[in-house]
């Protein structure tokens, strides 16, 4: 009887010495599944150089437009085109109603135009006009940093 | 004599996993340390809204107005004459802080407007160059203003400016740079 009561009273304890690697098996599990969003740049965009840059904190508000000569296979280069998000834009009136419906969902939106430096201005033009149209008013043209005149 | 042996080597080997996850766990902080996200950088601009057809755009007095045009061939024109690149900051510079001194440039800094005309044909690059040098000019009279008011520069001044708070400085020395309408081209 005794030998029962002693055991009664033993407090059961589970062992945590293995909880941070199963927390961190969780954690590599996690980081090895998680695929990030990616985009594939279909055109070539060199940036052009410049000093008077300001940074875009705030990453979320921005949202890129890229504009250069089209990739071909065999490292050549095509005609120019537009970009947004994941899809080369043949008809330029698109972009107002893309800008629109981005614009109605974030109502701080950055368009950061990432032109190719050996761009035309005729293309960038035609961009800003349909931007205006959808009332995207900010914009940024993404450049480098001037790396000779430091 | 040889089962004591065999013995003995099967005890030996074992490495110590104790300190396993202090390893994994400085090799994470590392990796933290060392990636960098990279921050978008870029010359910002607003750009007008589309213009309304009832209302006409607010007339800006030619004295007030320094023009820059592009054309295809990357020549500059500042105020009709020929130039070059270079010679737009200083011409920039002179002409916001003018103040009503020479009559060809401005009236007052709240009054002076940079525009930028280019060639549908201009190269991208040489325009960039050009707003550049005309967003230069600004943040050397920015950061001159900054000095006087016992700043480092502009920069350090924003930074420290509270949120909601008006920018004194923008405020006296507005920017006004605006893109006009491209030329057709041939």
């Amino acid at each position: 009887m005794a030998h029962f009561t002693k055991k009664s009273k033993a407090k059961p304890e589970i062992s945590t010495a293995s909880l941070p690697d199963i927390i961190f098996m969780l954690l590599i599990f996690f980081m090895v599944t998680t695929v990030l969003r990616e985009q594939e740049v279909q055109v070539r965009t060199i940036l052009p150089q410049a000093e008077a840059l300001t940074k875009i904190e705030q990453k979320r508000y921005v949202s890129y437009v890229w504009m250069g000569p089209e990739k071909l296979p065999g490292n050549r280069v095509g005609e120019t085109k537009v970009q947004i998000d994941d899809a080369v834009i043949e008809d330029l009136t698109n972009v107002r109603s893309i800008m629109y419906r981005k614009l109605s969902e974030q109502p701080r939106l950055i368009v950061s135009l990432r032109v190719d430096e050996e761009s035309e201005m005729g293309v960038v033009t035609d961009v800003q006009g349909e931007l205006r149209k959808a009332g995207t008013l900010r914009i940024s043209y993404s450049s480098r940093r001037d790396i000779s005149n430091i | 004599m040889s089962i004591l042996a065999k013995k003995k080597k099967r005890e030996g080997a074992e490495i110590p996993t104790s300190s396993m996850a202090d390893i994994a766990f400085l090799l994470l902080i590392f990796f933290l340390v060392t990636t960098t996200i990279d921050v978008d950088t870029g010359i910002g601009m607003t750009l007008p809204p589309e213009p309304d057809e009832t209302t006409p755009p607010p007339p800006v007095s030619d004295r007030n107005m320094l023009k820059i045009l592009i054309n295809a061939q990357g020549q500059v024109l500042l105020e009709d004459l020929p130039s070059s690149v270079a010679q737009i900051r200083s011409e920039v510079l002179t002409h916001v802080q003018n103040n009503g001194a020479d009559a060809r440039y401005s009236d007052s800094p709240s009054k002076a407007v940079v525009s930028i005309k280019t060639d549908r044909l201009t190269p991208y690059n040489l325009y960039i160059q050009t707003l550049d040098e005309v967003w230069m000019a600004y943040f050397e009279i920015w950061d001159t203003e900054a000095r006087s008011l016992g700043h480092v520069n502009y920069v350090e001044y924003r930074s420290n400016l509270e949120d909601g708070a008006e920018n004194e400085i923008r405020e006296k020395w507005p920017a006004q740079v605006s893109l006009a309408e491209p030329d057709p081209g041939n």
